[in-house]
């Protein structure tokens, strides 16, 4: 069911959700959160898509907020709100509310957001394209528990990172992270069956994607050994090489779906690998409401570390050892669920030096847990 | 006026029913009856129907005149006596007083004085009243006085539309005929309960009347404090007037204010911003108030419950004027579970047990509780349960002054606050307007926000906070 609002107001959209779910015969509300998606008209269609199929794992009221653009001096000063309310079929499982706004309002677009959330439960902004410098202080962002961004739409991927990581709050997260999940669990598991000191990594993929970095940031974070970023044609990842004193231990992905993981001495095995699409990412996403402690580490590591520690790489592979094979025993840890080291301090002083062994083994990878 | 049609439609009213306005207007009875038309047709719940609305207009009188004018309280008497004979209405009046709280001791004397008020031969005549029941407890009283000159206490009715709402009336059944909720409905286990009423709206053209009243009077003393009685009170013996009001004036009198009224309580004003997606102006910049007006827009009181079922948990009551949206709920919060068996990531995104009872608008009832996200990590995350009035009883549920009406006509004041009520509540109220009124200033908040800052401190002070309605 759709009901069209012209030149309305939130109070009024509230109405129409009530008088919809009246409609079709459940009014009762069983959603657990509501996820605001920042947008323009161009990418709209898309993101108000993977929200829908995302719905079907996380029911929710997903808010879409467009801005539209005013090109004359005489629209800017004319503020309109127009809604569109969706409830039922309509709206994957949940309600929908794409808000289209003009003039002055579009700039207190959380005036309108505020009175639509769902009364007590998490709210997430997630902005596809064009997230702001700083989600946190972004008056919608700030609305927010969770502020999901992406790195990979932008212009400047890398740049943007060390933007992301200034600028971090708990609570933010970025898709191009979400995207190397099972890159990562995958990682982790081989390091699992060899015991073994990992001495330099190379993480090669595609240029200006960021989840290259990311990937490489998380190791060189955990392993505290010197990793390579090496570019390839794609598509996405394409690498991961670990030198370990056991040999060698390769991911290795060139088709964007099926990948090969090698290690020394044991025969190749095939693992599916899919790029996943965004539906995919923003379920998993949805996943965990609690601020991501890893992914705050891995970014805090810096973008420019890579390069400058890739450099003096024979040096540095000595006192890396430790560390490695600590980050090897986090792995089962991890399935045990232990408390994390609110890893605040700890990260802090990793961007200092070498981390501790013992802060490294306590911190669960968490998203390991929620690998599918 | 909608109300009555919609009662006479349900055929719940008597057969001669007949309905005389009285105001200052020129008008004849049918140009009165074309206004009662038009609100009929734009606001009644229920369908138009012709039949009735001839049944209704039948009985139609207005009558013209100053509240001073005893000429015009003689033609009242007379119509009402002609009615009597072409309609068979029995004797017996209710007159609803919607008048300016100043013209209140001139109405009740004219009518007293032209014979208006008096009973006879087993008729009645009752009197409606409108909040505001006075502005503080002297004025109450003193209003209460003047009535009961004239109309018997029990035959006087204080309109509270709130307690017509049948969520309202659904808190007495939800805790009275259940067993599942009355165990837990105390100290042992519940940790606070916050009761709301927000507004989208500002004054709107109330300038006159709402400056210098503010929300606390006009929302906190009647509608919030009735709803705090009704969630606190025990179990009335059984479910007459007299021993719902026995109980509901226990609890407010065992209400306790905090010693420290300037931490416990905020007042604030909103001031311009944006509300909903339109461009709001602040209350100082409405028309017709003053630029200096300490009146509040904003209140938010924590009161305290002396007896033993309510010892140390506090009542957070907050109300105001353009806030995030226009809700009302009554919102009872559990204590966490003494303890968990989980590890602190699993259960990072718990928040507490509560039950919502949503009285306006969508009503029903939510329950909040923990769930496993399924999934093969153990991760609990808030869920909640909603019971929607909307769905598990098709019929649509009679409009609040429907009810209040019909129960006037009826004589049953359970739904009604009586003279103690009103001025226990006022007991409460005086002191902590009285510290206002003595120091600082109301706080700004934006227009379109849950109100200001300093409320959230408070309860932050507290290590709690308020609920997103």
């Amino acid at each position: 069911m759709k009901i069209d609002l012209t030149d309305t107001t939130a109070g009024k959209v509230n109405k129409a959700l009530v008088q919809g779910r009246r409609a079709i015969g459940t009014p009762a509300v069983g959603m657990v959160l509501t996820l605001v998606i920042v947008t323009d008209e161009e990418n709209a269609y898309d993101a108000l898509k993977a929200a829908g199929d995302a719905s079907h794992e996380h029911p929710s009221r997903t808010l879409v907020v467009i801005k539209r653009v005013s090109r004359s001096p005489r629209d800017r000063t004319v503020s309109r709100l127009d809604a569109e309310v969706r409830v039922g079929a309509d709206a994957g499982s949940g309600e929908t509310v794409i808000l289209r706004l003009y003039g002055e309002v579009a700039d207190h677009a959380d005036s309108v957001v505020l009175p639509l959330l769902l009364p007590d439960a998490p709210v997430v902004v997630w902005w596809p394209v064009n997230a702001p410098l700083d989600p946190a202080k972004d008056p919608l962002g700030a609305l927010a528990q969770r502020r999901v961004t992406d790195t990979y739409s932008s212009e400047q991927p890398v740049r943007e990172l060390s933007a992301r990581a200034d600028a971090y709050t708990p609570g933010d997260t970025d898709l191009s992270w979400t995207r190397i999940t099972p890159w990562r669990s995958m990682l982790a598991a081989a390091l699992d069956q060899v015991v073994c000191e990992v001495k330099a990594v190379e993480v090669e993929g595609e240029e200006f994607n960021p989840s290259c970095e990311l990937l490489a940031m998380w190791l060189a974070d955990r392993l505290d050994v010197p990793v390579k970023r090496s570019l390839s044609a794609g598509p996405g990842l394409t690498a991961v090489r670990l030198d370990t004193s056991e040999g060698a231990i390769a991911l290795d992905r060139a088709d964007g779906s099926l990948a090969t993981l090698s290690i020394d001495g044991q025969p190749d095995r095939a693992v599916a690998l899919k790029r996943r699409d965004t539906a995919e990412l923003i379920a998993e996403e949805l996943r965990r409401l609690d601020p991501d402690d890893t992914y705050a580490s891995a970014l805090r590591f810096g973008v420019e570390r890579l390069n400058a520690s890739a450099a003096p790489a024979p040096a540095a592979a000595e006192p890396a050892a430790v560390p490695a094979a600590a980050a090897a025993q986090a792995v089962p840890a991890a399935q045990g669920s232990e408390p994390p080291a609110k890893g605040e301090p700890a990260v802090e002083a990793a961007a200092a030096e070498a981390p501790a062994p013992e802060a490294a083994a306590k911190e669960p990878l968490k998203k390991r847990a929620k690998a599918t | 006026m909608p109300a009555v049609y919609d009662l006479a439609n349900r055929g719940l009213l008597p057969p001669g029913f007949s309905l005389v306005g009285f105001a200052r207007r020129e008008w004849a009875h049918e140009d009165f009856a074309a206004e009662v038309h038009d609100a009929v047709k734009d606001h009644a719940r229920t369908p138009f129907r012709e039949e009735v609305w001839q049944q209704l207009i039948q009985g139609m009188r207005f009558v013209q005149g100053t509240f001073d004018d005893d000429d015009a309280f003689e033609r009242l008497r007379s119509t009402i006596e002609e009615l009597d004979k072409a309609q068979g209405t029995g004797g017996n009046f209710a007159f609803y007083l919607s008048v300016p709280p100043r013209s209140f001791p001139v109405v009740i004397q004219q009518l007293k004085k032209h014979g208006l008020a008096d009973q006879s031969g087993g008729s009645w005549r009752r009197a409606v009243i409108e909040k505001p029941f006075g502005h503080d407890l002297k004025s109450a009283e003193e209003l209460n006085k003047v009535v009961h000159e004239v109309f018997e206490p029990d035959q006087v009715f204080r309109i509270d539309h709130y307690l017509g709402k049948e969520t309202v009336q659904n808190i007495l059944a939800l805790r009275f005929a259940n067993t599942m909720y009355e165990p837990i409905w105390n100290r042992s286990f519940v940790d606070h309960v916050q009761i709301t009423m927000a507004e989208d709206i500002g004054i709107g053209g109330r300038a006159g009347y709402y400056d210098g009243i503010g929300s606390a009077r006009d929302v906190i003393q009647n509608h919030l404090l009735q709803l705090m009685a009704l969630t606190a009170m025990e179990e009335p013996a059984s479910f007459d007037a007299d021993a719902l009001a026995a109980e509901k004036e226990k609890v407010l009198g065992a209400v306790r204010l905090p010693k420290d009224l300037g931490r416990s309580t905020v007042r604030g004003q909103y001031a311009a911003g944006w509300q909903g997606g339109e461009k709001v102006i602040g209350y100082l910049e409405e028309d017709g108030i003053d630029t200096k007006s300490k009146t509040d827009t904003y209140a938010a009181v924590k009161l305290g419950i002396d007896n033993r079922r309510w010892a140390g948990v506090p009542f957070y009551l907050r109300t105001g004027k353009r806030l995030g949206r226009r809700v009302t709920e009554i919102a009872v919060v559990f204590q966490r579970a003494p303890h968990s068996p989980f590890d602190h990531t699993a259960t990072e995104e718990l928040g507490q047990n509560a039950i919502v009872i949503r009285v306006q608008p969508d009503e029903g009832i939510t329950v909040r509780f923990g769930s496993k996200v399924p999934g093969t990590s153990m991760e609990i995350r808030d869920v909640s349960m909603d019971f929607a009035y909307g769905e598990s009883f098709t019929e649509s549920s009679p409009e609040a002054y429907e009810r209040l009406i019909l129960d006037v006509l009826l004589g049953d004041s359970n739904l009604f606050p009586r003279t103690e009520e009103v001025e226990l509540s006022w007991k409460i109220l005086d002191p902590i307007e009285d510290h206002w009124d003595k120091h600082g200033r109301p706080a700004q908040y934006k227009s379109g926000t849950w109100g200001p800052a300093e409320a959230d401190e408070m309860l932050a002070r507290d290590g709690r906070s308020w609920r997103r309605p």
